[in-house]
């Protein structure tokens, strides 16, 4: 597990429409993920079309647009369930060629959708390992599965679940929403995509998703988030990307945007306060 | 399994210790009221239906009738064991009850003076029938995407039509006898009483060791444990319910001539809930399974392959029911061509009546074994009372509702708490 301390003015590579590719910049600035001119059509659909974007370590980027902006169409293409038609995807400043779900896990690429993809009649501990138990003798190892789940929710300071043995099914939203992150941070991810994490949660819950939010980024994790909640995006992002109509039309930390600004990029893909990325011509 | 049934609403109070015994009983019943109430109400119902027949007919629990009805409940229990690897997917299998009884026939005519093939050989092939035909299920189930339900109806129809043909085919009028020494032994053959108290010794020794292993293990790593007078209640029950079992089994139950010991189709159906138990509940198989009947598509993007183990779960059934088709062609001393079309529905009454959900994701093997001893109480109660067949049907009928809705209000009462 990376643990690099959380630094919120880490130097990022520089934003813009420009060609500016992943290879070839020094370590130091090189984004953990970059996306550049990257489009998805679907037939004669322009889903997402020429999306420059770096997503840095250690820090949380919110994915926000209205519906229909694009914005799932784009944590699919970064989680290779559907491959770009145009463009390149950087990891670490070396192009991603053949992008697949299973390459992207293998990358460190874990992406928790809003179904959550979670077994309601197993228990939190069974879930966490699905698919990769640890087994001894050729048997389950239940008390080393147990104790790893435990010791992660302490370290994800995820204290609202009572026994890591109850079921699925008995949790609330947001615990769940927590196990589904918990599971992503398990597998060694290094760039965790959250679909809508605290869509349909309360507010103390909202709450608790977005403190682990923030326990995720302060250990290096790099964070996607779509939102469609100002007031949870302006509380936890450190960046901001913004589609309007299959384009990423602004982009940047989070001090160069205002609830007002972010709401005239979302509805109109323009502000007169902030520089936007798009080109004219489009 | 025979925990007390509490309905005092004053017990449900905040349990901050999980550990303490006097939060046993408070614990039992908060997971009664959301639903987790395991087999409680099931085994409750068992016990009464037992008290009634007992009232009814002294004879019911003499020693040779407890037998009979152990006996009788092995192919429910072992046909209801078959259906549960399925239907914990959320498939089913409507074709149990003929395709068991073709694999036992198979095995008879194996046997039979005409073609002389060691039961060594016979009875295995008489479940590798079984299994082939659930594997050819499987295979339909998961590549085309037909619905189980279908495919095994269809199945139903096409093996009762193949099962009366191979029966007739011997040319002996539709009833092929079972000469066979071992095969017709493995339900009228008994253990010797020192091998049933041996067997009981062992199996309740294993059982007791396993549970404070486990305790010891999870104490040693300093994770929640059961509360130690709930380990030791289960430790003495068990021990109780080995010392009755052997008991009864030990009494002399012949009439004309001593009849003792277990027969051996009981150590056949617990040897079969011990292996079917292992895998559902200690490898990454019955993980899957269990996991598949709740959220399919959440197991397939964990990287598990998933009709592998759908695949699996009907070549299991198939070992599964194969057992119990030699067991029930041994009973009935035969095979006959007018299969029992009965025989599927009570396995699957056997398996949801202990508490297997037919939508999939919910189900252990003992569930088989208590609903099995439910139908079989029912069954032979029945007949003892000299009540009809049809009393028989409805009563069977009215349990199976009762056992479903029971479980189904304790399940709307969790979810709307």
């Amino acid at each position: 597990m990376d643990t690099t301390p959380e630094s919120p003015n880490l130097p990022t590579s520089p934003q813009g429409p420009s060609e500016q590719s992943g290879s070839g910049v020094a370590p130091s600035s090189v984004p953990l993920l970059s996306l550049r001119g990257v489009s998805k059509n679907f037939g004669p659909v322009q889903a997402i079309q020429g999306v420059n974007l770096d997503i840095p370590d250690g820090q949380v980027t919110a994915l926000i647009g209205d519906n229909g902006a694009g914005k799932s169409v784009l944590i699919k293409t970064i989680s290779g369930i559907w491959p770009p038609s145009e463009g390149k995807i950087f990891w670490k400043g070396e192009e991603i060629h053949e992008h697949s779900p299973r390459s992207a896990t293998a990358l460190g690429i874990a992406t928790v959708y809003q179904d959550l993809a979670l077994c309601d009649n197993l228990d939190i501990v069974q879930n966490m390992y699905l698919g990769r138990e640890e087994t001894k003798f050729g048997t389950l190892d239940e008390i080393k599965m147990e104790l790893a789940t435990n010791q992660l929710l302490k370290d994800l300071s995820v204290s609202t679940v009572k026994s890591v043995r109850q079921l699925v099914a008995s949790l609330s939203g947001g615990q769940r929403q927590a196990i589904a992150v918990a599971r992503a941070v398990m597998r060694d991810s290094r760039l965790v995509i959250l679909d809508e994490p605290t869509a349909a949660l309360g507010v103390s819950q909202t709450r608790q998703v977005l403190e682990l939010i923030r326990t995720l980024s302060s250990r290096g994790i790099a964070v996607l988030v779509i939102s469609h909640n100002l007031n949870d995006v302006f509380s936890v992002a450190d960046r901001i990307a913004v589609m309007h109509l299959g384009s990423l039309v602004s982009n940047g930390p989070i001090s160069d945007y205002d609830t007002n600004s972010a709401v005239e990029l979302i509805t109109t893909g323009q502000s007169s306060r902030v520089p936007t990325t798009l080109a004219p011509s489009s | 399994m025979s925990a007390p049934h509490v309905e005092d609403p004053t017990l449900h109070v905040s349990n901050e210790d999980p550990n303490s015994a006097s939060n046993l009983i408070g614990n039992l019943y908060k997971r009664l009221r959301q639903g987790d109430s395991g087999m409680v109400p099931v085994v409750v119902g068992l016990l009464l239906l037992v008290t009634y027949f007992q009232i009814r007919n002294a004879a019911f629990l003499s020693s040779g009738n407890l037998v009979n009805l152990f006996v009788q409940a092995t192919i429910f229990i072992l046909l209801g064991m078959a259906e549960i690897w399925v239907l914990l997917l959320g498939e089913i299998d409507l074709s149990i009850g003929i395709t068991s009884v073709l694999g036992g026939a198979v095995a008879v005519i194996l046997v039979d003076p005409q073609f002389h093939v060691s039961w060594f050989f016979a009875l295995p092939a008489g479940i590798l029938v079984v299994t082939l035909i659930g594997a050819l299920y499987g295979m339909v189930v998961v590549r085309l995407n037909v619905p189980s339900f279908i495919v095994t109806l269809a199945g139903f129809l096409a093996f009762q039509g193949v099962l009366i043909y191979v029966v007739d085919s011997q040319g002996t009028g539709g009833t092929i006898p079972v000469h066979e020494k071992v095969l017709y032994n493995l339900v009228y053959g008994n253990l010797t009483p020192l091998w049933t108290w041996i067997l009981a010794i062992a199996g309740v020794a294993i059982m007791c060791y396993r549970i404070i292993k486990r305790d010891m293990n999870r104490r040693a790593s300093g994770l929640v444990t059961e509360p130690l007078a709930y380990v030791i209640t289960k430790v003495v029950l068990l021990i109780a319910v080995g010392v009755i079992l052997a008991k009864i089994f030990d009494a002399n139950r012949g009439t004309f001539i001593e009849l003792r010991g277990m027969p051996f189709a009981i150590p056949i159906d617990i040897g079969v809930l011990v292996i079917g138990t292992f895998i559902l509940t200690r490898t990454k198989a019955g993980r899957y399974i269990n996991a598949i009947g709740g959220n399919s598509e959440a197991v397939r993007r964990a990287g598990v392959r998933v009709n592998r183990y759908r695949l699996l779960a009907f070549v299991l059934t198939g070992v599964t029911g194969g057992i119990g088709g030699l067991l029930y062609v041994s009973q009935l001393n035969g095979v006959n061509d007018g299969p029992p079309s009965t025989l599927t529905l009570y396995a699957i009454a056997a398996a949801v009546i202990g508490g297997t959900s037919l939508f999939g994701g919910r189900g252990k093997m003992i569930h088989a074994v208590v609903g099995g001893l439910i139908i079989a109480t029912i069954y032979n109660g029945m007949a003892l009372l000299s009540m009809s067949a049809s009393t028989q049907y409805v009563v069977t009928g009215v349990v199976l509702l009762a056992a479903v809705t029971v479980d189904s209000v304790a399940r709307r009462n969790s979810a709307s708490r």
